[in-house]
């Protein structure tokens, strides 16, 4: 497949004192194909957001160099960089803080339809990317505080669409979305990967969500890629211990208390958090057993 | 529009008075030339400081058509007056007199109102015998005016400024930040006379008036400047000027677009708030004999006049007049951008 982005050592050095340094970005290398869903995790300060931002150019990083389709963007300036721009594009994470509160949903979107038609053909672009995105046109004339938060990121997805982008950085777009708005919405990058022929680089700290929507995935820690490869490899055999323990930590069934109550005294008292939890394991109360010599367990996975 | 004084209506009644208040002062300005019943320069040397001759509809105790009593003088050196109810003059509208022009567009030979050979002083007279009521009609025109124009130039100035060094920063952000410190250094009413001062004494009116809107203007700027680059700091880093950036627009459209209209609930509320500081600007250049020259008023000069006469201040009050209505155009303005400023934010529609 067809290498889209390429990036090579790249860092992106803050400054927080007089010779104290923050490295957001540690040489960072790896490859994003054409069409695909490149997903990445980490936990929050791991620089992923700073990855996308300095990716879309918004940040210039300190180091390093970032190819976009073998043209070499820390080497572009001006008009040339502008124009390359309209290529990719980003949806934030916060929907409230995204959109400008001022601006009527219209010119939001219009603001990157740049072809050189008149007015009339922007506003039917304008109607067109709404609907696409699930917002009703006549809206359009709304500002956003009349939106629910899940509309907004609609909107904001219609914006990043509005330059013809072919691909896009999504900073943890759901992560300030109810859950049930969340689904609708990974939904919509998804219909809207395949109408359009997109590629992602999908950035969220939920494993499920990326689990959900990417192909491949990076796990970032303090600035540094620490594993990347194919989805199913990274989730069914994680090899770096970080990636393991977010793994672990993701999975770990979230139980309501009226289960964790029912299941007390009945089965195994972890059972409702347990990942490996089977039917036995909720009807029994395993017992402790000596594996080693002098090592003691109570599980049934063990036993 | 229409929208707009609607929402200002139910949101903010003071400030929908307020607004219409001013209206109606900017009308008087504006007609001044049809509604006043002498010009601004006519001396009536044997009324000097008459107390206000106002119109009456009762006279023995019958309803009339509206008049005016004679004025008798009773002692001219000690500038005594009393009414004279034995002569009455009936008050006339749309009388005809000489000709003027409206605005010097418009001709007309009929005013408002008049009394033929009576005298009606609404307002009384000045020591010059001068009608108080035209005058501060023909005054409103500079006052009023000078704080609009005033702060469109600063205002235009200090968004421009504050934008450009809030959204580069670095260097061009200290240079101008240093420029404004310069200025914001002296103090505003030194610096205004040193200005005045080195421009040459003997001006046309109109010259002198140009002349202070720019050098209250350029003292206007470099406040608003700096309070605008602090917001446009914290707004460039919001996420939506970030998706416009990242949308390939140009600095000067994120600028204008996206940064300055989120600082528009804070400016145009500083906007008229400063309205005033022009009104007074004007005011003290006038009241030191700087700004608009007499025989023209404005209601600056006109209230130098009375404050440099200790007579007028025990004797004839109503010299103060103008004072009042620097006092009313100050405090509507104030109400005015406390309104504007709820209706400038979609959020409170």
């Amino acid at each position: 497949m067809e290498c889209l982005w390429k990036l090579e050592n790249v860092s992106k050095k803050y400054d927080v004192k007089k010779g104290d340094e923050v490295l957001a970005l540690n040489s960072v290398s790896f490859e994003i194909l054409k069409g695909e869903t490149f997903g990445v995790i980490g936990e929050s300060g791991s620089g992923k957001t700073t990855l996308g931002k300095v990716m879309i150019g918004l940040i210039e990083p300190t180091e390093g160099k970032i190819y976009f389709r073998d043209t070499s963007l820390t080497d572009l300036r001006g008009k040339k960089l502008l124009n390359l721009r309209k290529e990719f594009q980003i949806v934030f994470q916060d929907p409230y803080r995204s959109l400008n509160p001022k601006m009527r949903v219209k010119d939001t979107v219009m603001e990157g339809i740049r072809d050189n038609t008149g007015m009339k053909e922007k506003r039917e672009k304008v109607k067109e990317l709404l609907g696409m995105v699930g917002i009703e046109p006549a809206r359009m004339y709304d500002y956003p505080h009349q939106f629910s938060g899940g509309e907004r990121q609609r909107i904001a997805i219609a914006r990043a669409l509005s330059t013809s982008p072919s691909f896009i950085v999504c900073d943890e777009p759901t992560s300030n979305l109810d859950l049930s708005v969340q689904a609708k919405i990974l939904n919509l990058f998804l219909e809207l990967k395949e109408r359009l022929n997109l590629t992602y680089l999908f950035i969220s700290h939920n494993i499920k969500v990326v689990d959900f929507i990417a192909d491949r995935v990076a796990v970032m820690y303090k600035g540094r890629i620490v594993e990347y490869g194919e989805k199913v490899d990274i989730i069914k055999n994680p090899l770096h211990p970080y990636t393991s323990v977010l793994i672990l930590s993701a999975f770990l069934r979230k139980a309501d208390i009226n289960e964790k109550e029912k299941s007390a005294g009945k089965g195994c008292a972890f059972y409702p958090l347990c990942i490996y939890a089977k039917t036995l394991c909720s009807e029994h109360i395993p017992q402790l057993k000596e594996i080693d010599k002098g090592h003691f367990v109570a599980c049934f996975k063990r036993t | 529009m229409r929208v707009f004084i609607r929402r200002l209506k139910d949101k903010n009644r003071l400030s929908f008075v307020s607004l219409w208040i001013l209206v109606f002062l900017y009308c008087l300005a504006l007609l001044a030339d049809f509604i006043v019943p002498y010009p601004y320069d006519l001396q009536h040397r044997e009324y000097a400081l008459c107390p206000p001759v106002l119109p009456h509809i009762f006279h023995n105790g019958r309803i009339s058509r509206p008049f005016v009593y004679g004025i008798e003088i009773v002692n001219p050196a000690f500038k005594e007056y009393r009414q004279d109810t034995g002569k009455i003059y009936p008050l006339k509208f749309f009388v005809k007199g000489s000709e003027r022009k409206i605005l010097g567009i418009i001709k007309t030979d009929r005013y408002l109102f008049g009394t033929g050979n009576g005298k009606v002083f609404l307002f009384g007279t000045d020591n010059h015998g001068r009608d108080v009521f035209s005058r501060v009609l023909y005054g409103a025109r500079i006052s009023l005016s000078i704080g609009v124009i005033g702060v469109a130039i600063s205002f235009i100035l200090g968004l421009f400024i504050g934008g450009i060094s809030g959204y580069f920063g670095g260097k061009v952000d200290a240079f101008l930040m240093r420029l404004v410190e310069i200025i914001m250094m002296f103090p505003f009413f030194y610096l205004m006379l040193a200005l005045r001062a080195i421009f040459p004494a003997n001006l046309s009116s109109v010259q002198v008036y140009l002349l202070i809107v720019v050098i209250l203007s350029l003292i206007g700027w470099a406040s608003l400047a700096r309070i605008i680059r602090g917001m446009v700091l914290s707004i460039k880093e919001e996420e939506y000027v970030m998706a416009a950036r990242a949308l390939g627009l140009s600095s000067f459209r994120i600028i204008t677009r996206h940064i300055l209209p989120n600082t528009f609930s804070y400016t145009i509320t500083a906007l008229t708030l400063s309205i005033p500081d022009y009104i007074l600007g004007e005011s003290a250049l006038s009241l030191l004999g700087l700004g608009i020259q007499e025989p023209y008023p404005s209601w600056g000069n006109m209230l130098s006049v009375a404050v440099g006469n200790l007579r007028v201040l025990t004797g004839a009050p109503w010299m103060l007049i103008p004072g009042f209505f620097i006092f009313l155009t100050v405090i509507t303005f104030n109400f005015l951008g406390d309104g504007l400023r709820d209706v400038m934010d979609p959020k409170n529609w």
